[in-house]
């Protein structure tokens, strides 16, 4: 076990782990309280577009990943609620297109296919240097706006109607907080890819929910049952050598059960007491 | 009477509403005074809910002006307190009853943080609704009643000079609607009351006056001292 902390991929993997999580906690906290589960899964899966034409150009894959979900996280923002009753529409129009033009890209790219399986699947042991500052500094944009923002947060996504009656700019702050589910999005797209990001975006978060009553609380549980997770996921996968993104999914579902289980039991405890 | 020393507060002139293309309300007329405790009534679909929200400058209208305070709803609304339906807020949303009143004092900087005085304002509020003791409490942990305190601690937070109320009675028993009646009358000596309620009976015991909404009427007609059967004679609801 200790010799594995010598290697510096295992390193990096570790403080990609920890960086992933605390703004997969706080922002997987706000997607499930605003309940924007199928929103985020479709500015990651937009993701991969850009991530596809940065790959074939033969660029950090990442820079184009952060362009197309910045800009699937605006249009969201910007046509939802002009859209109300067809906003399914366009989730799905950005989900699809954006996966389809990757994969174009992907194939027109020579010797592709191991890199294609790491960006829909994850693999956080194959996290090189460069990733590494660019992770950190999403990290810090992250956090440090939601603490500049946090109760235009809490207001837009506990009443945006009465938000707005107060005169806050509920379109801006949306605009903002999908950007940011945006840059999360790419921060995990090394730790689980693309196709199984959803997991780690909303059960950590939803398992935190069933055993706490505040915000701030629900956002630091679902950090380290994230944490948790990955960092157990990626030393399975290390020993198992396999991709730790099915892995460290596999670990959240089961946590998330048994969270289900606990609340369902400690609940039936309380009643027949 | 003397209405000409009455302060006006709300005006709706000439107002048209289209929804999906169809003329929703058509040349509604209706003034506010500063003393007063409205009840709007209509059937069901017929525009009372749109009435308010045109008020709050949530809606614009197709035609005709509103004025609030003097000034557009978006400026006016700042000295409204507002009740929304029931049905738009999510129960499970993990916040406490201290929070939600706090956020009643959010205004136009995104950035704000609570101050002090914020803080007092929210404590005052609780107190008038006679909740501070349930402060730390989890919206879905509350009764109905208990619930609707809350939400109308939130609109009285900024010291509106009028409530705007929408249905707010809704899935409540009798005594429990009587109760908040009976704030509101106390709340009516310092702010204007609008309230939109189904419940002729409690609308004719406290309200004022009464403001009958209807797509088809051409227009809000206003009734003294009515009641129950009056209202439902002329409004049809």
């Amino acid at each position: 076990m200790s010799e594995i902390l010598q290697y510096s991929f295992f390193q990096n993997a570790l403080i990609i782990a920890v960086l992933a999580s605390l703004a997969g906690g706080i922002i997987g906290t706000y997607i499930v309280v605003k309940r924007m589960s199928m929103i985020s899964g479709s500015i990651a899966h937009t993701a991969f577009g850009g991530l596809g034409i940065s790959y074939f150009a033969n660029v950090n894959p990442l820079i184009g990943a952060i362009f197309f979900s910045l800009a699937a996280a605006v249009s969201i923002a910007f046509f939802r609620r002009k859209a109300k009753n067809r906003l399914d529409i366009l989730l799905s129009f950005l989900w699809a297109t954006g996966m389809a033009i990757g994969l174009v890209f992907i194939f027109l790219s020579p010797g592709y296919s191991t890199d294609l399986f790491t960006y829909l699947f994850g693999n956080i042991l194959m996290v090189e240097r460069a990733d590494l500052w660019m992770i950190l500094i999403l990290d810090v944009i992250i956090i440090l706006t939601v603490l500049v923002m946090f109760n235009s947060f809490l207001a837009v996504t506990f009443d945006e109607e009465y938000a707005e009656v107060r005169n806050l700019p509920v379109t801006f702050i949306f605009i903002v907080l999908f950007s940011l589910i945006a840059l999360t999005v790419v921060m995990m797209i090394r730790v689980v890819g693309i196709i199984l990001m959803i997991a780690i975006l909303t059960l950590p978060a939803a398992t935190a929910q069933l055993f706490s009553k505040t915000l701030k609380k629900i956002m630091l549980y679902s950090a380290l049952i994230t944490l948790i997770a990955t960092v157990s996921g990626l030393i399975i996968s290390y020993y198992l050598n396999f991709a730790t993104g099915p892995i460290i999914v596999l670990l959240i579902s089961m946590i998330y059960l048994f969270g289900i289980f606990l609340s369902g039991w400690k609940k039936n405890s309380h009643k027949t007491s | 009477m003397q209405t000409e020393t009455r302060k006006e507060i709300i005006r709706l002139d000439n107002v048209w509403f289209d929804y999906a293309g169809e003329d929703f309300l058509k040349n509604l007329n209706l003034v506010v005074f500063q003393d007063d405790f409205l009840g709007i009534v209509g059937p069901n679909g017929g525009g009372k809910t749109t009435l308010l929200k045109l008020i709050m400058g949530l809606l614009k209208p197709t035609k005709g002006k509103i004025s609030v305070f003097g000034k557009s709803p978006e400026k006016g609304r700042k000295q409204l307190g507002y009740l929304s339906q029931f049905k738009e807020i999510d129960f499970d949303f993990p916040i406490t009853v201290e929070e939600i009143v706090l956020l009643g004092r959010t205004n136009d900087h995104f950035f704000k943080k609570f101050s002090n005085k914020d803080r007092e304002q929210t404590d005052s509020a609780l107190r008038k609704m006679g909740i501070e003791k349930l402060r730390k409490r989890k919206l879905n942990e509350l009764s109905g009643g208990e619930k609707q305190r809350v939400f109308v601690a939130r609109a009285l937070v900024n010291q509106p000079q009028a409530l705007v109320l929408d249905e707010p009675m809704n899935n409540l028993d009798m005594s429990i609607q009587k109760e908040f009646y009976e704030i509101l009358q106390d709340l009516n000596k310092e702010m204007a009351i609008i309230i939109v309620d189904h419940d002729l009976d409690m609308i004719t015991n406290f309200a004022k006056e009464v403001a009958c909404v209807n797509k088809c009427s051409t227009h809000s007609i206003r009734y003294h001292s009515v009641t129950a059967n009056k209202i439902l004679d002329i409004c049809h609801v």
